[in-house]
């Protein structure tokens, strides 16, 4: 346990990120445990979503170091860099399907690209994987401007899965979705931690989802994290963004 | 770090247990390691048909995943034929779920991929022929909801987009001067070179200034600055009402009481049909300006011959020849464009699909229309 302590998942350190003359991010720090769900939380616009983009590469850092699984991506060459970029899965917000792509060959595009094996296997497991992710085995051939929002998050789940990562990242996997659907959608990541032994790092804006799926609570201000801690932790502290997220009038319909 | 370190081949062994079958599985039953784990579980399925009890013992497992957790499954299922019950024994806790998750699947027949028969290519140049007539129906729907959307402008002058059709004719008309310039010079200077080189041999260098003018005017300016207004513009239009298409941007419109036809394609079509005009009457003064630069530098017939000589050869029906082409280009290029845009559909191939049949159909109705015109002029005597 101690070791795992000491080895996060994700290293993020004095990470700075501009855009012109807007600092978003501000020297920031955070580490993700091994096998925790983190749920990221922070006001609109605050650039949790650049956060995610930077640890996985997509947006430039000014300033800082970024480690994953132990590899600092700066300082990789490119097949450590593929390597941890196998091992790691990504659900984007709008879930960015390959449009001209079934759902089949959307969730086994990865792993026609990395593993080499049969088209048999690669059904099975397709199936498998929507079975997981609670989808028919109708939707298989479909393409993604067919489906409904839902079952786009549904999809690129199953995709983001799709090589059984070791990390995977959720952009807001519930906005967009009914209560019914979001919770269900809770559960499932919880289900996939447990018998995948996933570690997750969720943005989210639901409360619902931090309560029910959540082992740490991560708030994004300022570019900096202002709190990380339990979900009491964060229902203790006194700042005031805080206190207005988890005590406001919709945090209370949650907790009672 | 510490699980990949332990990583090892994953095996699956026959062991001796009593009259049973019993295999024994160790290392790591993951994804990396599928084509190998997908190998070993053909072999072990050659060991069905036996009457014997089957266990399969996974304590020894190192690390699994949904591949390794389908696989003994997929083993699992076929070592049971019949009435022989298969054991898995030794599932961690959290292995065990991951397995009962599995084991919830059901195979499902792959559907094969669509085999290619006489029939079904018979019905695919049939669709196609279809497809032709359906084609010249969305030009003439368009064309009748432009003309509405036009009327409905006359008669309420301050619902034109006025930003828009700006916009747009600085997007097609004024951005595009430089190339068109270059490009129509360019040609220009060809053509007198390619007529003086072979005029020369009978003595009738002069004659190019005539070929020249009368090939300009009516047919090359018009018909060139046509087909690169289809490709640069035509394509454009295409794209960004394909892009709106598909992130419901039209059907945004649509619901706020907005006509698409007369916010998105009336200012295009109108800039597009005041901006060909334009670009055809300057393309054909850059290549008469090249035409005549090579005439001069290369077949030595000096400025002052050629413009004596080109007032001879041509007449102002020439120039009206090849303009009054230009706005009707204009409106069929517009059209075909607006029509592809809007038939995309979700997804990006059909937006690729869309704006190459947009280029495509747009130059070739070009073309069609130019052949019309000909025939039409020669009729008229003109």
């Amino acid at each position: 346990m101690a070791d795992e302590i000491q080895n996060p998942i994700i290293r993020v350190r004095d990470i700075t990120v501009q855009f012109g003359a807007t600092r978003v991010l501000d020297g920031l720090n955070l580490d993700v445990k091994r096998g925790e769900i983190l749920g990221f939380v922070g006001p609109s616009g605050a650039g949790k979503s650049v956060l995610t983009r930077t640890i996985i590469g997509l947006v430039p850092k000014v300033a800082g170091s970024i480690e994953v699984f132990g590899v600092d991506l700066d300082s990789s060459n490119t097949s450590q860099r593929r390597n941890v970029e196998r091992r790691w899965g990504v659900l984007f917000q709008q879930g960015a399907l390959f449009s001209s792509l079934t759902v089949r060959q959307n969730i086994q595009f990865p792993m026609r690209e990395y593993l080499r094996v049969s088209q048999r296997l690669m059904d099975e497991i397709t199936m498998a994987k929507l079975a997981m992710v609670g989808l028919k085995p109708e939707v298989a051939d479909r393409f993604p401007s067919e489906l409904s929002g839902g079952m786009i998050k549904r999809v690129a789940l199953a995709r983001a899965l799709s090589l059984d990562p070791d990390l995977v990242f959720l952009d807001e996997p519930t906005s967009g979705l009914d209560p019914i659907g979001a919770g269900d959608f809770d559960d499932l990541v919880r289900t996939l931690q447990r018998t995948l032994g996933l570690t997750v790092f969720m943005v989210t804006h639901d409360l619902d989802s931090l309560y029910t799926a959540c082992d740490r609570i991560a708030v994004l201000g300022n570019g900096k994290i202002i709190a990380a801690g339990s979900i009491a932790d964060m229902q203790a502290s006194q700042h005031p963004w805080l206190r207005q997220y988890f005590h406001g009038k919709r945090a209370r319909a949650v907790v009672t | 770090m510490g699980a990949d370190t332990l990583s090892s081949d994953p095996k699956l062994e026959r062991i001796a247990k009593g009259n049973a079958l019993a295999l024994c599985a160790t290392g790591t039953w993951t994804a990396s390691f599928a084509p190998v784990l997908e190998r070993i579980v053909a072999d072990a399925e050659k060991l069905a048909g036996g009457p014997q009890s089957i266990f399969i013992d996974v304590s020894e497992v190192a690390k699994l995943d949904t591949f390794g957790a389908w696989l003994i499954e997929r083993l699992r299922r076929s070592l049971t034929k019949g009435t022989v019950e298969a054991q898995i024994a030794g599932l961690s806790a959290n292995y065990s779920s991951l397995v009962d998750e599995v084991r919830r699947v059901r195979a499902t027949p792959v559907i094969d991929g669509s085999t290619i028969t006489i029939t079904g290519m018979l019905e695919q140049i049939g669709r196609a022929v279809a497809g032709v007539g359906g084609t010249f129906a969305g030009l003439i729907d368009m064309l009748g909801a432009v003309l509405a959307a036009g009327a409905h402008v006359l008669i309420h002058p301050r619902s034109l987009r006025l930003t828009s059709t700006v916009h747009h004719l600085e997007q097609v008309c004024w951005r595009a001067v430089p190339i068109i310039v270059l490009i129509t010079f360019l040609i220009g200077c060809i053509i007198a070179q390619q007529g003086i080189f072979h005029f020369r041999r009978f003595g009738a260098d002069i004659f190019v200034v005539d070929m020249l003018g009368v090939l300009v005017l009516r047919e090359i300016g018009v018909l060139l600055v046509a087909i690169m207004v289809a490709g640069r513009s035509g394509s454009a239009y295409t794209a960004e009402l394909g892009s709106m298409k598909m992130r419901e941007e039209i059907d945004a419109l649509r619901t706020m009481g907005f006509d698409p036809i007369e916010v998105l394609v009336l200012p295009r079509m109108l800039a597009l049909v005041l901006a060909l005009p334009i670009l055809a009457f300057l393309g054909a003064m850059a290549a008469l300006y090249g035409g005549g630069l090579v005439a001069w530098l290369y077949g030595g017939v000096d400025p002052e011959a050629f413009l004596l000589r080109l007032r001879d050869a041509i007449s102002i029906d020439h120039f009206i020849v090849g303009i009054v082409k230009a706005p009707v280009m204009a409106a069929v290029i517009g059209i075909v464009a607006c029509v592809e845009g809007l038939a995309v559909q979700g997804s990006a191939e059909s937006l690729g699909q869309h704006t190459t049949a947009s280029v495509v159909k747009g130059i070739f109705f070009v073309i069609v229309m130019d052949g019309v015109f000909a025939i039409f002029f020669a009729s008229i005597g003109m």
